[in-house]
């Protein structure tokens, strides 16, 4: 990255920050759904 | 390397919304709508985190399968003016990233359908991803005309895996609802390829007003509905769903006949703002999702 200006760098830091927020907050929305499918397949009794 | 007017946008790695964008957030509401209806009309209730969990995967399925159309077309999508500003075509995203995520979406969804819900919705999911993929998308639909006739079995499917995700099964009304949505994509579509026409001409794609001419193709759209509304009314008269399905079913497909008896008897004139192709587009998709309301409805309150 040393070869890249710094409204370069700085564009291409600005957009792996907001992706990495994106897939932050899907990584999370999934281990909620996975702790909900369980808690529900325990109940109906597959569990 | 040296400015940022140098800078091209496939050198900034693809912003989030691109990755959205490629889903087809549009064609994906009404896949969730009829994949959603499909789970409501079953005769088994699901618990609503296991019933959301497989629209979900429904979404993602379909999401993954525009991804993947996006990837194989974006030379067609470049030279048409609708599809031109798509992430691919645009220059926002690379090829190879589209491929990765769609391929990775796609397995995503089937999984978790597989864990969470049932094998024969896992199953149907994969079927429909691959069938969109490599049946319309990479073999069909530069090949012949016939192209979204049976393409459009991919965009059936969803009731069908939401029926099989509450049941585990699939039945006859299931397949009823697959049929419905198979005989509306011809007439449906046929009606955009009118007045697009020229879009898909110059992107090389044989739509059936490219290559049959627009005479035949409105006479398609005519001889389409009628098996598509006969499939519209089959489950009432089988005694598969009540009146309120009946009454709604028998209606709705009424004002379908009517504007597609519309356009499949005129001839379009110079300059013609094909109006009553337009209306038929915009009433055949507000048709689909009344006569899925209907479904479901008939289900729940009748």
């Amino acid at each position: 990255m040393t070869d890249l200006s710094k409204p370069e760098s700085d564009a291409i830091r600005a957009r792996q920050r907001s992706r990495a927020r994106v897939m932050a907050l899907l990584l999370g929305a999934f281990v909620v759904l996975i702790f909900a499918i369980s808690i529900v397949k325990i109940q109906l009794g597959y569990g | 390397m040296s400015s940022a007017s140098t800078l091209v946008p496939t050198a900034l790695p693809a912003d989030w919304r691109d990755f959205l964008a490629l889903t087809k957030p549009r064609v994906m509401t009404l896949v969730v709508f009829t994949g959603l209806c499909g789970l409501l009309a079953a005769p088994v209730t699901i618990h609503p985190v296991l019933g959301f969990t497989a629209i979900l995967c429904i979404a993602l399925g379909a999401g993954a399968a525009g991804a993947l159309n996006q990837w194989y077309e974006s030379d067609i999508d470049a030279v048409m003016k609708r599809t031109a500003r798509r992430p691919l075509p645009a220059g926002r995203m690379d090829r190879q990233s589209a491929l990765h995520f769609g391929v990775g979406l796609a397995a995503f969804s089937v999984i978790l359908m597989y864990f969470a819900i049932n094998l024969v919705a896992a199953a149907i999911l994969a079927v429909s991803i691959l069938f969109y993929v490599f049946v319309y998308t990479i073999w069909l639909k530069r090949r012949t005309p016939q192209n979204i006739v049976i393409g459009g079995a991919a965009g059936a499917f969803p009731p069908m895996i939401g029926w099989a995700a509450a049941t585990g099964d699939v039945t006859l009304m299931p397949v009823l609802l697959f049929a419905l949505i198979f005989l509306w994509t011809p007439p449906h579509f046929w009606a955009l390829a009118l007045f697009v026409k020229t879009d898909y001409a110059n992107a090389g794609v044989p739509m059936l007003p490219v290559v049959a001419g627009e005479r035949n193709t409105r006479i398609q759209i005519g001889l389409y509905t009628l098996p598509m509304a006969a499939a519209a009314v089959l489950p009432w008269w089988l005694g598969l769903t009540g009146n309120l399905y009946g009454v709604s079913a028998v209606l709705l497909s009424a004002v379908f006949l009517g504007l597609a008896a519309h356009v499949a008897l005129r001839n379009s004139g110079a300059d013609d703002a094909m109006l009553p192709e337009k209306r038929l587009f915009k009433y055949s998709i507000l048709y689909l999702f009344l006569m899925f309301a209907a479904v479901a409805a008939d289900r729940w309150f009748a």
